[in-house]
Protein backbone atom coordinates (compact mmCIF):
# COMPACT_ATOMS: atom_id res chain seq x y z
CA UNK A 1 0.00 0.00 0.00
CA UNK A 2 1.20 3.14 -0.88
CA UNK A 3 0.44 6.94 -0.50
CA UNK A 4 2.94 9.34 -1.62
CA UNK A 5 3.15 10.46 -5.51
CA UNK A 6 7.07 10.94 -6.83
CA UNK A 7 8.87 7.97 -5.27
CA UNK A 8 9.04 4.10 -5.78
CA UNK A 9 10.94 3.72 -2.94
CA UNK A 10 7.97 2.64 -0.93
CA UNK A 11 6.36 0.56 -4.18
CA UNK A 12 9.70 -1.31 -4.02
CA UNK A 13 9.48 -1.90 0.18
CA UNK A 14 6.23 -2.85 -0.54
CA UNK A 15 6.55 -5.33 -3.69
CA UNK A 16 9.36 -7.20 -1.64
CA UNK A 17 7.26 -7.39 1.70
CA UNK A 18 4.52 -8.83 -0.10
CA UNK A 19 6.18 -11.14 -2.12
CA UNK A 20 7.86 -12.47 0.93
CA UNK A 21 4.64 -12.82 2.44
CA UNK A 22 2.39 -13.84 -0.26
CA UNK A 23 0.52 -10.49 0.16
CA UNK A 24 -0.92 -7.79 -2.39
CA UNK A 25 0.41 -4.28 -2.66
CA UNK A 26 -2.55 -1.95 -3.22
CA UNK A 27 -1.57 1.60 -4.85
CA UNK A 28 -3.09 4.64 -3.41
CA UNK A 29 -2.86 8.18 -4.77
CA UNK A 30 -4.47 11.49 -3.76
CA UNK A 31 -4.72 14.69 -6.94
CA UNK A 32 -5.71 15.18 -10.22
CA UNK A 33 -4.35 12.95 -13.42
CA UNK A 34 -1.12 13.04 -12.08
CA UNK A 35 -2.30 11.13 -9.39
CA UNK A 36 -3.39 8.62 -11.54
CA UNK A 37 0.14 8.20 -13.80
CA UNK A 38 1.92 7.35 -10.06
CA UNK A 39 -0.75 4.69 -9.68
CA UNK A 40 -0.15 3.06 -12.86
CA UNK A 41 3.61 3.39 -12.73
CA UNK A 42 3.21 1.49 -9.23
CA UNK A 43 0.90 -1.39 -10.75
CA UNK A 44 3.73 -1.40 -13.77
CA UNK A 45 5.98 -2.28 -10.93
CA UNK A 46 3.41 -4.90 -9.99
CA UNK A 47 0.50 -3.50 -7.26
CA UNK A 48 -2.19 -5.96 -7.48
CA UNK A 49 -4.92 -3.16 -8.00
CA UNK A 50 -5.04 0.52 -7.42
CA UNK A 51 -7.09 3.25 -6.06
CA UNK A 52 -7.13 6.92 -7.25
CA UNK A 53 -8.73 9.40 -4.80
CA UNK A 54 -10.18 12.23 -6.66
CA UNK A 55 -13.21 14.82 -5.42
CA UNK A 56 -12.78 18.53 -6.22
CA UNK A 57 -13.90 19.40 -2.34
CA UNK A 58 -10.38 18.14 -1.96
CA UNK A 59 -8.36 20.04 -4.04
CA UNK A 60 -5.64 21.97 -2.07
CA UNK A 61 -6.51 20.02 1.21
CA UNK A 62 -4.37 20.39 4.40
CA UNK A 63 -2.47 17.79 5.95
CA UNK A 64 -5.54 16.40 8.11
CA UNK A 65 -8.35 16.48 5.17
CA UNK A 66 -5.30 14.31 3.01
CA UNK A 67 -5.14 11.84 5.61
CA UNK A 68 -8.57 11.68 6.57
CA UNK A 69 -8.97 10.63 2.73
CA UNK A 70 -6.54 8.49 2.69
CA UNK A 71 -7.02 6.68 5.97
CA UNK A 72 -10.72 5.88 4.52
CA UNK A 73 -9.21 4.69 1.45
CA UNK A 74 -6.81 2.37 3.74
CA UNK A 75 -10.15 1.20 5.34
CA UNK A 76 -11.86 0.22 2.04
CA UNK A 77 -8.63 -2.05 0.94
CA UNK A 78 -8.02 -4.10 3.87
CA UNK A 79 -4.46 -3.53 4.36
CA UNK A 80 -2.56 -4.38 6.74
CA UNK A 81 0.37 -1.87 6.82
CA UNK A 82 0.83 0.97 5.04
CA UNK A 83 4.16 2.34 3.35
CA UNK A 84 4.44 6.25 2.53
CA UNK A 85 7.21 7.94 1.54
CA UNK A 86 9.11 10.77 3.28
CA UNK A 87 10.07 13.20 0.77
CA UNK A 88 8.05 14.93 -1.86
CA UNK A 89 9.00 17.89 -3.98
CA UNK A 90 5.84 20.45 -3.22
CA UNK A 91 4.96 21.70 0.24
CA UNK A 92 5.96 18.92 2.10
CA UNK A 93 4.22 18.51 5.37
CA UNK A 94 5.62 15.19 6.83
CA UNK A 95 2.28 15.28 9.62
CA UNK A 96 0.50 13.37 7.15
CA UNK A 97 1.55 9.60 8.19
CA UNK A 98 1.26 9.67 11.41
CA UNK A 99 -1.57 11.38 10.75
CA UNK A 100 -3.41 8.28 8.72
CA UNK A 101 -1.82 6.18 11.42
CA UNK A 102 -3.63 7.99 14.43
CA UNK A 103 -7.20 7.83 12.59
CA UNK A 104 -7.06 4.25 11.40
CA UNK A 105 -5.72 3.42 15.57
CA UNK A 106 -2.18 2.15 14.41
CA UNK A 107 1.33 3.15 15.67
CA UNK A 108 3.39 4.79 12.91
CA UNK A 109 6.84 4.20 12.10
CA UNK A 110 8.46 7.05 10.14
CA UNK A 111 11.80 7.70 8.71
CA UNK A 112 12.90 4.23 7.99
CA UNK A 113 16.13 3.49 6.33
CA UNK A 114 15.51 0.05 6.92
CA UNK A 115 12.13 -2.38 6.97
CA UNK A 116 11.93 -5.81 7.85
CA UNK A 117 8.61 -7.85 8.76
CA UNK A 118 8.83 -10.96 11.02
CA UNK A 119 5.40 -12.37 11.55
CA UNK A 120 3.17 -9.81 12.76
CA UNK A 121 5.94 -7.94 14.06
CA UNK A 122 7.24 -4.47 11.89
CA UNK A 123 11.26 -3.35 13.28
CA UNK A 124 12.40 -0.09 11.09
CA UNK A 125 16.16 1.98 11.66
CA UNK A 126 14.55 4.80 11.95
CA UNK A 127 16.68 7.81 11.14
CA UNK A 128 17.96 10.48 14.04
CA UNK A 129 20.09 13.57 13.57
CA UNK A 130 23.25 11.76 15.00
CA UNK A 131 22.45 7.96 13.59
CA UNK A 132 18.79 5.79 13.91
CA UNK A 133 16.99 4.20 16.65
CA UNK A 134 15.58 0.81 16.34
CA UNK A 135 12.02 0.54 16.35
CA UNK A 136 9.20 -1.77 16.18
CA UNK A 137 5.35 -2.15 16.35
CA UNK A 138 2.58 -4.81 15.79
CA UNK A 139 0.67 -4.98 12.79
CA UNK A 140 -1.43 -3.23 11.56
CA UNK A 141 0.80 -0.31 11.28
CA UNK A 142 1.64 2.90 8.86
CA UNK A 143 5.46 2.94 7.61
CA UNK A 144 7.18 5.70 6.32
CA UNK A 145 11.05 5.25 4.05
CA UNK A 146 13.06 7.32 3.18
CA UNK A 147 14.82 6.99 -0.22
CA UNK A 148 17.80 5.08 -0.85
CA UNK A 149 15.86 2.01 1.44
CA UNK A 150 16.25 -0.08 -1.98
CA UNK A 151 17.05 -0.03 -5.36
CA UNK A 152 13.34 0.33 -6.85
CA UNK A 153 12.82 -1.94 -9.87
CA UNK A 154 12.03 -0.14 -13.36
CA UNK A 155 8.77 -1.54 -14.72
CA UNK A 156 9.41 -3.48 -17.74
CA UNK A 157 7.09 -4.07 -20.76
CA UNK A 158 5.41 -7.28 -19.56
CA UNK A 159 5.19 -5.28 -16.64
CA UNK A 160 3.15 -2.44 -17.96
CA UNK A 161 0.98 -4.73 -19.98
CA UNK A 162 -0.07 -6.69 -17.35
CA UNK A 163 -0.97 -3.48 -15.01
CA UNK A 164 -3.85 -2.75 -17.84
CA UNK A 165 -5.75 -5.80 -16.84
CA UNK A 166 -5.79 -4.77 -13.21
CA UNK A 167 -8.28 -3.03 -11.11
CA UNK A 168 -7.77 0.71 -10.40
CA UNK A 169 -10.79 2.32 -8.87
CA UNK A 170 -11.47 5.79 -8.81
CA UNK A 171 -13.04 7.07 -5.03
CA UNK A 172 -14.47 10.30 -4.02
CA UNK A 173 -15.60 11.93 -1.10
CA UNK A 174 -18.63 10.15 -1.35
CA UNK A 175 -17.05 6.84 -2.62
CA UNK A 176 -14.49 6.70 0.37
CA UNK A 177 -17.75 7.31 2.72
CA UNK A 178 -16.95 10.65 4.28
CA UNK A 179 -18.44 13.69 5.57
CA UNK A 180 -17.67 16.43 2.96
CA UNK A 181 -19.95 19.04 5.93
CA UNK A 182 -17.03 18.19 8.24
CA UNK A 183 -14.14 18.38 5.10
CA UNK A 184 -15.56 22.08 4.35
CA UNK A 185 -15.31 22.45 7.96
CA UNK A 186 -12.05 21.55 8.15
CA UNK A 187 -10.67 23.32 5.03
CA UNK A 188 -12.07 26.66 6.55
CA UNK A 189 -8.96 26.77 9.05
CA UNK A 190 -6.54 27.67 7.02
CA UNK A 191 -6.93 30.53 4.59
CA UNK A 192 -3.77 30.90 2.24
CA UNK A 193 -3.80 34.94 1.63
CA UNK A 194 -0.32 35.14 -0.10
CA UNK A 195 1.78 33.46 -2.48
CA UNK A 196 5.26 35.15 -3.66
CA UNK A 197 8.28 34.25 -4.94
CA UNK A 198 11.09 33.58 -2.22
CA UNK A 199 14.14 36.46 -2.59
CA UNK A 200 16.80 34.60 -4.86
CA UNK A 201 20.02 35.12 -4.14
CA UNK A 202 22.32 37.03 -6.87
CA UNK A 203 24.25 34.40 -8.61
CA UNK A 204 27.60 35.85 -8.93
CA UNK A 205 30.99 35.53 -10.55
CA UNK A 206 31.29 32.06 -12.52
CA UNK A 207 35.08 31.13 -14.01
CA UNK A 208 36.17 28.38 -15.82
CA UNK A 209 39.04 26.19 -14.18
CA UNK A 210 41.79 27.07 -16.67
CA UNK A 211 44.02 25.58 -13.90
CA UNK A 212 44.03 28.86 -12.23
CA UNK A 213 40.60 28.09 -9.94
CA UNK A 214 41.91 26.66 -6.50
CA UNK A 215 44.33 30.13 -6.88
CA UNK A 216 40.47 31.94 -7.43
CA UNK A 217 39.20 30.16 -4.56
CA UNK A 218 41.80 30.96 -2.21
CA UNK A 219 41.67 34.33 -3.04
CA UNK A 220 37.97 34.77 -2.51
CA UNK A 221 38.52 32.81 1.27
CA UNK A 222 41.26 35.45 2.41
CA UNK A 223 39.03 37.92 0.71
CA UNK A 224 36.19 36.68 3.72
CA UNK A 225 38.71 36.17 6.04
CA UNK A 226 37.96 32.74 6.58
CA UNK A 227 41.85 32.00 5.74
CA UNK B 1 -3.89 37.95 25.67
CA UNK B 2 -3.45 34.77 23.28
CA UNK B 3 -2.14 31.88 24.95
CA UNK B 4 0.93 30.12 22.71
CA UNK B 5 2.56 26.54 23.53
CA UNK B 6 5.84 25.62 22.13
CA UNK B 7 6.72 21.98 22.89
CA UNK B 8 9.99 21.56 23.71
CA UNK B 9 12.45 18.55 22.87
CA UNK B 10 16.43 17.62 24.28
CA UNK B 11 19.35 17.11 23.11
CA UNK B 12 21.23 15.22 25.17
CA UNK B 13 20.53 16.99 29.00
CA UNK B 14 19.54 20.10 26.96
CA UNK B 15 17.03 22.49 25.61
CA UNK B 16 17.61 21.26 22.04
CA UNK B 17 18.50 23.94 20.01
CA UNK B 18 15.73 24.35 17.75
CA UNK B 19 13.02 24.25 20.78
CA UNK B 20 15.66 27.75 21.72
CA UNK B 21 14.91 29.25 18.23
CA UNK B 22 10.66 28.53 18.27
CA UNK B 23 10.68 29.85 21.72
CA UNK B 24 12.58 33.02 20.92
CA UNK B 25 9.98 33.11 18.17
CA UNK B 26 7.10 32.63 19.82
CA UNK B 27 7.75 35.04 22.57
CA UNK B 28 7.65 38.17 19.46
CA UNK B 29 3.87 36.99 19.05
CA UNK B 30 3.49 38.65 22.23
CA UNK B 31 0.80 36.21 24.05
CA UNK B 32 1.61 34.19 26.92
CA UNK B 33 4.17 31.38 26.32
CA UNK B 34 4.22 28.28 27.79
CA UNK B 35 6.10 25.09 27.14
CA UNK B 36 5.29 21.40 27.30
CA UNK B 37 8.50 19.41 27.87
CA UNK B 38 7.78 15.25 28.14
CA UNK B 39 10.96 13.78 28.21
CA UNK B 40 12.03 11.38 31.64
CA UNK B 41 14.74 14.14 31.84
CA UNK B 42 12.76 17.30 31.68
CA UNK B 43 13.03 18.52 35.09
CA UNK B 44 16.56 19.59 33.81
CA UNK B 45 15.66 22.00 31.48
CA UNK B 46 12.54 24.31 33.46
CA UNK B 47 14.81 27.02 34.04
CA UNK B 48 16.09 27.69 30.55
CA UNK B 49 12.42 27.62 29.84
CA UNK B 50 12.09 30.31 32.52
CA UNK B 51 15.22 32.36 30.35
CA UNK B 52 13.44 31.81 27.29
CA UNK B 53 10.20 33.62 28.55
CA UNK B 54 8.10 30.56 29.09
CA UNK B 55 5.80 31.42 32.54
CA UNK B 56 4.17 28.06 32.74
CA UNK B 57 5.94 24.41 32.15
CA UNK B 58 4.02 21.87 31.83
CA UNK B 59 6.43 18.37 32.58
CA UNK B 60 5.84 15.30 31.95
CA UNK B 61 8.82 12.62 32.71
CA UNK B 62 7.23 9.43 32.30
CA UNK B 63 9.55 6.78 31.04
CA UNK B 64 7.20 5.84 28.22
CA UNK B 65 8.56 9.32 26.93
CA UNK B 66 12.33 7.55 25.93
CA UNK B 67 10.72 4.32 25.44
CA UNK B 68 8.15 5.14 23.01
CA UNK B 69 8.07 6.85 20.19
CA UNK B 70 5.65 10.05 19.34
CA UNK B 71 2.50 8.24 20.67
CA UNK B 72 2.52 8.60 24.32
CA UNK B 73 3.62 12.39 23.57
CA UNK B 74 0.95 12.93 21.36
CA UNK B 75 -1.66 11.55 24.13
CA UNK B 76 -1.08 13.71 26.58
CA UNK B 77 -0.49 16.95 24.75
CA UNK B 78 -4.52 16.51 23.28
CA UNK B 79 -5.60 15.89 26.93
CA UNK B 80 -3.35 19.55 27.84
CA UNK B 81 -4.83 21.18 25.07
CA UNK B 82 -8.24 19.86 25.58
CA UNK B 83 -8.15 21.41 28.81
CA UNK B 84 -6.43 24.42 28.44
CA UNK B 85 -7.12 25.38 25.05
CA UNK B 86 -4.01 27.35 23.57
CA UNK B 87 -4.46 29.35 20.47
CA UNK B 88 -1.14 28.06 18.98
CA UNK B 89 1.06 24.88 19.29
CA UNK B 90 4.07 25.57 18.05
CA UNK B 91 6.95 22.21 17.46
CA UNK B 92 10.58 22.28 15.90
CA UNK B 93 10.55 20.31 12.62
CA UNK B 94 12.37 17.93 13.74
CA UNK B 95 11.71 14.15 13.19
CA UNK B 96 9.79 13.87 16.70
CA UNK B 97 8.12 16.91 15.99
CA UNK B 98 6.64 16.06 12.86
CA UNK B 99 5.43 12.80 13.97
CA UNK B 100 3.68 13.81 17.14
CA UNK B 101 1.98 16.85 15.32
CA UNK B 102 0.80 14.22 12.96
CA UNK B 103 -0.83 12.29 15.56
CA UNK B 104 -2.11 14.93 17.71
CA UNK B 105 -3.84 16.54 14.80
CA UNK B 106 -5.97 14.01 13.78
CA UNK B 107 -6.62 13.68 17.25
CA UNK B 108 -7.65 17.38 17.59
CA UNK B 109 -8.87 18.22 14.27
CA UNK B 110 -6.07 20.89 13.91
CA UNK B 111 -4.91 21.88 11.05
CA UNK B 112 -1.33 21.95 10.19
CA UNK B 113 1.30 24.38 8.65
CA UNK B 114 4.80 23.17 8.02
CA UNK B 115 7.68 24.36 6.58
CA UNK B 116 7.15 27.37 8.60
CA UNK B 117 9.66 30.08 8.57
CA UNK B 118 7.84 33.21 10.61
CA UNK B 119 4.41 33.38 12.39
CA UNK B 120 2.81 37.01 13.05
CA UNK B 121 -0.34 38.13 14.82
CA UNK B 122 -3.52 38.37 12.44
CA UNK B 123 -6.99 39.77 13.09
CA UNK B 124 -8.72 36.84 15.04
CA UNK B 125 -5.17 34.45 14.98
CA UNK B 126 -1.87 33.95 13.53
CA UNK B 127 -0.41 34.04 10.37
CA UNK B 128 2.22 31.83 9.56
CA UNK B 129 4.88 32.23 6.67
CA UNK B 130 6.13 28.90 5.29
CA UNK B 131 8.64 28.07 2.79
CA UNK B 132 7.41 25.39 -0.43
CA UNK B 133 8.66 23.93 -3.36
CA UNK B 134 12.23 23.96 -2.29
CA UNK B 135 11.91 27.00 -0.27
CA UNK B 136 10.98 29.26 -4.46
CA UNK B 137 7.54 29.85 -2.82
CA UNK B 138 6.65 32.00 0.00
CA UNK B 139 3.28 31.29 1.15
CA UNK B 140 1.64 33.17 3.73
CA UNK B 141 -1.59 31.58 5.46
CA UNK B 142 -3.87 32.26 7.91
CA UNK B 143 -4.74 29.67 10.61
CA UNK B 144 -7.83 29.16 13.21
CA UNK B 145 -10.21 26.66 14.47
CA UNK B 146 -9.24 24.36 17.17
CA UNK B 147 -5.45 25.10 18.95
CA UNK B 148 -3.46 25.11 14.97
CA UNK B 149 -0.32 23.56 15.04
CA UNK B 150 2.57 25.10 13.50
CA UNK B 151 5.95 23.44 12.61
CA UNK B 152 8.94 25.49 12.22
CA UNK B 153 11.95 25.04 10.01
CA UNK B 154 15.61 24.45 11.91
CA UNK B 155 17.36 28.26 11.82
CA UNK B 156 14.28 30.45 11.37
CA UNK B 157 14.73 32.20 14.61
CA UNK B 158 18.00 33.01 16.10
CA UNK B 159 17.54 31.73 19.11
CA UNK B 160 17.80 34.47 22.07
CA UNK B 161 17.36 34.17 26.25
CA UNK B 162 16.39 37.29 28.33
CA UNK B 163 16.74 36.06 31.65
CA UNK B 164 12.79 35.17 32.72
CA UNK B 165 12.47 34.00 35.91
CA UNK B 166 12.25 30.56 36.41
CA UNK B 167 8.14 29.26 35.52
CA UNK B 168 5.33 27.92 36.91
CA UNK B 169 5.61 23.84 36.98
CA UNK B 170 2.78 21.56 36.40
CA UNK B 171 3.13 17.80 36.07
CA UNK B 172 1.55 16.11 34.00
CA UNK B 173 1.01 11.94 33.67
CA UNK B 174 0.39 9.94 30.81
CA UNK B 175 -3.59 9.29 30.46
CA UNK B 176 -4.44 5.70 31.92
CA UNK B 177 -4.73 3.62 28.55
CA UNK B 178 -2.98 5.54 26.20
CA UNK B 179 -2.03 3.57 22.96
CA UNK B 180 1.98 3.68 23.22
CA UNK B 181 2.54 2.86 20.01
CA UNK B 182 6.20 1.95 18.20
CA UNK B 183 8.90 1.22 20.84
CA UNK B 184 12.08 2.36 20.76
CA UNK B 185 14.39 -0.68 21.40
CA UNK B 186 18.11 0.62 20.55
CA UNK B 187 19.33 4.03 19.88
CA UNK B 188 22.66 4.06 17.54
CA UNK B 189 25.00 7.06 17.51
CA UNK B 190 26.95 7.17 14.45
CA UNK B 191 30.88 8.08 15.34
CA UNK B 192 31.66 11.58 14.33
CA UNK B 193 34.49 14.46 14.22
CA UNK B 194 35.39 18.09 13.96
CA UNK B 195 32.69 20.65 14.10
CA UNK B 196 28.98 19.68 14.26
CA UNK B 197 27.40 19.65 10.85
CA UNK B 198 24.50 22.68 12.05
CA UNK B 199 27.37 24.36 13.79
CA UNK B 200 30.18 24.84 11.61
CA UNK B 201 30.96 27.91 10.07
CA UNK B 202 32.28 26.59 7.01
CA UNK B 203 30.00 23.57 5.41
CA UNK B 204 32.00 21.60 2.63
CA UNK B 205 29.81 19.29 0.84
CA UNK B 206 30.05 16.62 -1.52
CA UNK B 207 27.50 14.92 -4.33
CA UNK B 208 27.68 12.45 -7.37
CA UNK B 209 30.49 14.84 -9.24
CA UNK B 210 33.19 13.29 -6.95
CA UNK B 211 32.99 9.88 -8.91
CA UNK B 212 33.84 7.54 -6.29
CA UNK B 213 33.36 7.67 -2.25
CA UNK B 214 37.29 7.28 -1.46
CA UNK B 215 36.98 10.87 -2.95
CA UNK B 216 35.43 12.41 0.16
CA UNK B 217 38.64 12.13 1.90
CA UNK B 218 39.14 15.33 0.11
CA UNK B 219 36.54 17.20 1.92
CA UNK B 220 37.41 15.74 4.94
CA UNK B 221 41.11 17.23 4.26
CA UNK B 222 40.04 20.76 3.30
CA UNK B 223 37.85 20.60 6.13
CA UNK B 224 40.58 20.31 8.36
CA UNK B 225 42.12 23.16 6.99
CA UNK B 226 39.27 25.49 7.05
CA UNK B 227 38.19 24.08 10.38
CA UNK B 228 34.95 23.17 8.75
CA UNK B 229 32.27 20.24 8.76
CA UNK B 230 31.58 17.99 5.62
CA UNK B 231 27.94 17.61 4.09
CA UNK B 232 26.43 15.68 1.43
CA UNK B 233 23.74 15.72 -1.00
CA UNK B 234 20.78 13.69 -0.76
CA UNK B 235 22.45 11.19 -4.09
CA UNK B 236 25.60 9.95 -2.25
CA UNK B 237 23.62 9.32 1.14
CA UNK B 238 21.02 7.16 -0.33
CA UNK B 239 23.88 5.52 -2.19
CA UNK B 240 25.65 5.02 0.77
CA UNK B 241 28.58 7.07 0.09
CA UNK B 242 28.73 8.56 3.70
CA UNK B 243 26.57 8.25 6.59
CA UNK B 244 22.92 9.74 6.58
CA UNK B 245 24.01 12.59 9.22
CA UNK B 246 26.19 14.36 7.08
CA UNK B 247 22.87 14.71 4.55
CA UNK B 248 21.85 18.79 3.56
CA UNK B 249 18.42 19.03 2.53
CA UNK B 250 14.71 18.88 2.96
CA UNK B 251 15.32 15.66 4.72
CA UNK B 252 18.55 16.55 6.12
CA UNK B 253 19.85 19.19 7.83
CA UNK B 254 19.67 22.45 7.44
CA UNK B 255 22.82 24.61 7.61
CA UNK B 256 23.60 28.32 7.79
CA UNK B 257 27.88 28.65 8.00
CA UNK B 258 29.46 31.28 6.75
CA UNK B 259 30.84 30.01 3.94
CA UNK B 260 29.38 26.53 2.14
CA UNK B 261 31.62 24.86 -0.60
CA UNK B 262 29.25 22.70 -2.95
CA UNK B 263 31.67 20.01 -4.68
CA UNK B 264 29.86 18.15 -7.48
CA UNK B 265 26.56 18.62 -6.38
CA UNK B 266 24.29 19.97 -9.42
CA UNK B 267 21.78 22.13 -6.54
CA UNK B 268 18.55 20.06 -7.11
CA UNK B 269 16.19 22.18 -4.84
CA UNK B 270 15.75 19.54 -2.40
CA UNK B 271 19.45 19.83 -1.40
CA UNK B 272 19.30 23.67 -1.90
CA UNK B 273 16.42 24.01 0.52
CA UNK B 274 18.68 23.30 3.40
CA UNK B 275 21.54 25.38 2.72
CA UNK B 276 20.56 28.76 0.35
CA UNK B 277 20.74 30.53 3.52
CA UNK B 278 24.55 30.42 4.02
CA UNK B 279 26.49 33.26 3.83
CA UNK B 280 28.81 32.88 1.30
CA UNK B 281 28.30 29.84 -1.64
CA UNK B 282 31.29 28.74 -3.62
CA UNK B 283 30.25 25.83 -6.19
CA UNK B 284 32.53 23.52 -7.84
CA UNK B 285 30.92 21.81 -10.66
CA UNK B 286 31.25 20.56 -14.15
CA UNK B 287 28.38 21.28 -15.67
CA UNK B 288 28.05 25.16 -16.86
CA UNK B 289 24.31 24.98 -16.30
CA UNK B 290 24.35 23.23 -12.93
CA UNK B 291 21.07 24.73 -10.90
CA UNK B 292 23.52 25.56 -8.39
CA UNK B 293 25.65 28.03 -9.91
CA UNK B 294 22.29 30.39 -10.02
CA UNK B 295 22.68 30.55 -6.19
CA UNK B 296 26.44 31.03 -5.70
CA UNK B 297 28.53 33.80 -4.72
CA UNK B 298 31.38 32.05 -7.15
CA UNK B 299 30.95 29.47 -9.13
CA UNK B 300 33.87 27.12 -10.84
CA UNK B 301 33.11 25.05 -13.97
CA UNK B 302 35.61 22.77 -13.80
CA UNK B 303 36.29 19.26 -12.22
CA UNK B 304 36.17 19.07 -8.65
CA UNK B 305 38.53 16.24 -8.32
CA UNK B 306 40.91 18.39 -10.09
CA UNK B 307 39.92 21.63 -8.19
CA UNK B 308 40.23 20.00 -4.99
CA UNK B 309 43.49 18.78 -4.93
CA UNK B 310 44.79 21.93 -6.36
CA UNK B 311 42.92 24.07 -3.17
CA UNK B 312 44.03 22.09 -0.98
CA UNK B 313 47.66 22.66 -2.11
CA UNK B 314 47.58 26.06 -2.24
CA UNK B 315 46.00 26.19 1.36
CA UNK B 316 48.71 23.97 2.32
CA UNK B 317 51.41 27.22 0.85
CA UNK B 318 49.29 29.92 2.93
CA UNK B 319 50.62 27.60 5.87
CA UNK B 320 47.19 25.57 6.19
CA UNK B 321 47.88 21.69 7.04
CA UNK B 322 45.22 19.43 6.28
CA UNK B 323 45.03 16.49 8.74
Amino acid sequence: MVLDPGDAYGVEAGLRIAEATAGEVVAISMGGEQAVDVVRKAMAMGAASGIHICDPLLAGADALTTARALAAAVRSSAAELVIACTESTDGYTGTVPAAVAELLGWPSLTFAKKLEVEGRTVLIHRQTPNGHDVVEADLPAVVTVTGGINEPRYPTLKGIMGARGRPLERLDLSGLGMDADLIAEEQGHQRVTLIQPAPQRDAGRIVEDDGSAALVIAEYLAELKLI
Amino acid sequence: MSKIWVFVELAKEEVSPISLEVMTGARGLGGELEAVVLNPQARLVTETLGEFGATTVYLGTDEAYGTHVAQPHAAVLASLVEQHRPDLLIFGATYDGRDICGHLSAQLGSTVVANATGISTAAGGFSVCSSIFGATLNVTTEVRGPTPCVLVRPKSYQAVGFGGPPPRLVEVSLPAGSPLGARRLESVVAPTSGPKLEEARVVISGGRGLQEPSNFALLDQLASQLQGAVGASRAVVDAGWVPYARQVGQTGKTVKPDLYIACGISGAMQHTVGMKSAGHIVAINRDRDAPIFKLSDLGIVGDVLKVLPALIEELRARGLEPQ
